[in-house]
């Protein structure tokens, strides 16, 4: 007779319910909190975003100085790390099962996402970044993109209707005082925001939108009429929305930005999209009848400046939601891994499936520094444009403005493009390392592997992020960056014994090979082989530059990135090599075979 | 309307995840071994507290706590959640106190500190003890009904004009005028019952779970300190930031001993209680009898069957 264990599962638990490994998704990955404090740009992102601390007797919760700042932000994630531990992770998989449905042109998202959206406002989590004078936190876009990867880590799907928050950016950027006054305490206070851009023929080409604006004499306001298509979380609050302004036009300069307010009404939800991942995002069909809505800033500015600086701070957004969705495949592998006995042992003792395992931490180490790079670069430019409003900036003021910027534009397409194609890669190997298990749908690794699908082509896919990238190859702009970060290692040499030297110079190798094949591209001179050559160019950039982001890391904290870094630089380099000989074999004379009719 | 109300809550070791040293070898709680938490119950209580107050604004809440310097941190915790401050009931004398000393102590400082109290919340009892007698026994004291068990608070309102002056109570801000509804949880169901207040509600853990912690406030809120967490000899002009303790007077929590609410010693601490533990036994469950079941849909019958008579399930 065999004996059988009953198994129940613990009270409260569904079956097939995703594991919990943590409690506090801040708390419980020491990396995310070295990566907020340990780089010299803090001090300087402070500095700004508190205007030397202005605040500080005006508002209760504003910091006195740079070590206070870093103490609040500091508890403000681990809130975030509680919260997404203990409310938004557990309730992952029903908000999966159930999603959103369309009712009466309304969306009723599932139930369990409302808990979610509940938590998020009672714990004040709104307007993260917006000053305080209109009710927001005022904290830097790095601690914000940390709350994003918090928010990911526990639910991908539920980070894309909390994170549009960000929306508000652009509106207090761009709008009128009257505006940011009406609007920006509402979202502080939970309301929810969406971007309305794409249309069923303006995809990757947004300069084809055609839903049409007109101006209302009688009412004196401008009204919408058309519809939109794939606009996520688009039963929201408040819309931003890219319109055609000028009637007769078709370029990307008949186009305004416009808000929309859903208490004026005039929008309904069509339908909702049936989707491969991210179910609990409604991704919705928008009829706009005569909706009253307002300009924001200049007509026909709407997509040439707007949406650029928009889309800019939702690709950040994909990136940090791609890393969050990095840390879960981890965590899920790993717990896997130790339990899963084959053999006689566990399964990570066995060579094959630890390295899949090692691969995926190198990766998300190696993204998560990018990210946080970029982040930084983000915030201080958008520090210095803000007082620029405020007052003229001093010429050294203007200087690192100018800076600054060009950094931001340069890492944004790369942080996102890498990072979501890390994403996928990493969700890919947690399910291999669950074996037969890991295609059912009873762990939480399918439900990532569906939800990181869409990080690579949303808010411009992998490719669109090569050409916004591609002119920063060309230009030098990265090859700078490198040598600088190579210059900063080598200045510090003391600090680089033993192994790290000896990446540095393998660093400097594969930097080489970088430079030698944009001079190869260059030299050839066909734009068609350019195009076909971009992507192989970005991810040698990309492979450089997180090489190392993660050396400096390392030297400074070896017990959390010494092994990320073994593994990571010896991935780089096959991969700088791989690109290297596939530039070398792609020649104007072959391009042919790279043509599919 | 506004209403005070005044928050019961303790500081307790957290026995729900007891290891092998939880216990010393006299078989008293081992403190050190255990985190000290929020009382889970007290946590249902301010809950029940804080909507009443984002209902009728201009009410306060104030907890009350009493325990040693470090028990300071439920009155930050319940502070970054959206109460208006607490007070530290800390003195050698409350030391060992019983449930009826700490009643005692409990309704002695309420009178002191918020005589015109309108209703006073406590979770039903705390994990370490699970006696569930101080709420009722601090309604004794201060001769106020009480609602036990409490699921939601459904509503407070005026009393019908009616009723008024059939209403006598020692305490009372709003003249009496005021009356609560309420669910309480009972075997099988739950019973709707009203009261007029001021009164004592102890409530349940299967009312609704507190908020979280909200940022603004713990930004706000995250240095306030009782003069009993100081080193001792130090004063908040010795602390960093010391010029915000003068500027914001919520950063200092309030903190009061047996002097500061004339309480009897005699009724205070081991002195004032009755209760004398003999002894403490480990108990070792042991099983009676084991049966061995197949996977077969008969003996999973035949469990379903037994577990529901039971009542193990179902």
């Amino acid at each position: 007779m065999t004996r059988q264990n009953i198994l129940l599962p613990p009270p409260g638990e569904g079956m097939g319910r995703g594991r919990e490994y943590a409690m506090n998704y801040y708390k419980d990955f020491p990396e995310i909190q070295f990566e907020l404090e340990n780089s010299p740009l803090m001090q300087r992102i402070v500095e700004l975003k508190e205007r030397d601390f202005a605040d500080k007797d005006q508002y209760d919760d504003a910091p006195q100085d740079f070590a206070d700042a870093m103490d609040s932000y500091d508890k403000v994630l681990d809130i975030v790390g509680d919260i997404t531990g203990n409310v938004i992770a557990p309730n992952a998989e029903a908000v999966d099962a159930e999603g959103p449905h369309c009712e009466g042109g309304r969306v009723c998202y599932a139930e369990k996402t409302y808990e979610n959206l509940a938590a998020m406002r009672q714990a004040g989590l709104n307007g993260v970044t917006m000053p305080r004078r209109y009710g927001g936190l005022n904290l830097p876009v790095t601690v914000y993109t940390a709350a994003n990867e918090l928010v990911s880590a526990a639910d991908a799907g539920f980070e894309n209707i909390w994170s549009l928050q960000d929306c508000i950016e652009t509106l207090y950027c761009f709008g009128n005082e009257e505006q940011r006054k009406k609007y920006i305490p509402r979202v502080c206070a939970g309301e929810t925001m969406s971007m309305d851009l794409t249309e069923p023929d303006a995809g990757s080409d947004l300069q084809s939108v055609m839903l049409k604006a007109t101006y209302d004499e009688e009412n004196d306001c401008w009204r919408l009429n058309g519809s939109k298509r794939f606009i996520t979380n688009g039963d929201s609050d408040i819309h931003l929305v890219l319109a055609r302004s000028e009637a007769g036009t078709r370029d990307g300069r008949g186009l305004s930005m416009f808000i929309y307010d859903k208490r004026d009404g005039g929008v309904d939800v069509r339908r909702i999209e049936n989707k491969l991942g991210i179910h609990g995002s409604p991704t919705c069909e928008l009829v706009y009848k005569n909706a009253k809505c307002e300009l924001c800033g200049d007509r026909k500015l709407g997509l040439i400046k707007y949406v650029m600086s928009l889309m800019n701070g939702a690709r950040l957004g994909i990136a940090a939601q791609s890393v969050g969705l990095s840390q879960t495949a981890y965590n899920e592998a790993i717990a896997y891994a130790r339990d899963r006995k084959q053999f006689g042992k566990a399964i990570i003792e066995f060579p094959a499936v630890a390295e899949m395992i090692s691969n995926i931490k190198a990766k998300l180490d190696a993204g998560r520094a990018l990210l946080y790079q970029t982040a930084r670069y983000v915030d201080i430019y958008k520090a210095l444009e803000d007082i620029a409003r405020e007052r003229k900036l001093e010429p050294e003021e203007r200087a690192e403005l100018k800076k600054y910027s060009r950094l931001a534009d340069a890492f944004t397409p790369l942080a996102k493009g890498m990072n979501s194609e890390y994403a996928n890669q990493n969700c890919y190997d947690c399910i291999q390392v669950h074996g037969g298990s890991g295609f059912m749908l009873e762990y939480a690794c399918q439900r990532i592997y569906r939800d990181a699908r869409i990080t690579s082509i949303y808010e411009g896919t992998t490719q669109l992020q090569t050409v916004a990238a591609i002119r920063y190859v060309t230009n030098g702009m990265y090859s700078q960056v490198i040598e600088e970060m190579l210059n900063e290692q080598q200045q510090c040499a003391d600090l680089l014994v033993g192994e790290n030297e000896g990446y540095l110079t393998r660093i400097k190798a594969m930097d080489e090979k970088f430079n030698a094949c944009i001079a190869t591209v260059k030299e050839a001179g066909n734009d068609e082989l350019h195009d076909l050559c971009a992507r192989h160019l970005y991810e040698m950039a990309g492979d450089v530059i997180m090489s190392l982001l993660l050396l400096q890391n390392a030297v400074k904290a070896p017990e959390l990135f010494a092994k990320s870094l073994q593994v990571y630089v010896n991935l780089a380099e096959a991969d700088v090599e791989r690109h290297n000989s596939l530039i070398k074999r792609m020649t104007t004379e072959n391009i042919e075979n790279y043509r599919q009719a | 309307m506004s209403l005070k109300i005044v928050v019961l809550a303790k500081q307790v070791p957290d026995t729900r995840n007891v290891g092998p040293d939880a216990m010393t070898p006299e078989g008293t709680v081992n403190r050190s071994a255990l985190p000290a938490i929020f009382n889970p119950e007290d946590l249902n209580a301010l809950e029940q507290a804080l909507r009443l107050k984002d209902q009728f604004p201009g009410s306060t809440v104030h907890v009350l706590t009493m325990g040693p310097g470090r028990a300071a941190e439920v009155i930050r915790e319940a502070m970054y959640r959206g109460a208006d401050g607490g007070y530290l009931l800390t003195d050698r004398a409350f030391a060992g106190a019983d449930t009826l000393a700490t009643s005692y102590a409990l309704a002695t400082a309420i009178k002191h500190v918020c005589p015109n109290v309108d209703l006073i919340i406590g979770g039903r009892q705390a994990i370490d003890g699970d006696t569930a007698q101080v709420g009722p026994q601090v309604a004794e004291k201060l001769g106020l009904n009480q609602i036990t068990y409490v699921e939601e608070v459904k509503e407070v309102s005026p009393l019908p004009t009616s009723s008024r002056g059939g209403v006598s109570s020692p305490l009372g801000g709003n003249d009496g005028g005021l009356r609560i509804t309420a669910t309480r949880h009972i075997d099988g169901g739950v019973e709707t019952v009203e009261s007029p207040l001021p009164c004592v509600l102890t409530v349940n853990g299967s009312a609704a779970p507190c908020r979280p912690r909200n940022v603004k406030l713990v930004m706000k809120y995250k240095r306030a300190l009782a003069p009993m967490e100081l080193a001792s000899g130090t004063s908040y002009e010795e602390l960093p930031y010391a010029d915000q303790y003068g500027k914001k007077a919520y950063l200092k929590i309030g903190q009061l001993t047996t002097a500061d609410v004339n309480a009897d010693l005699n009724q205070c601490g081991l002195a004032g209680s009755p209760t004398k533990v003999k002894a403490v036994e480990n108990i070792v469950f042991k099983a009676k009898e084991s049966k061995v079941l197949t996977g077969s849909d008969n003996d999973i019958n035949e469990l379903v069957k037994e577990l529901l008579a039971s009542h193990t399930i179902g």
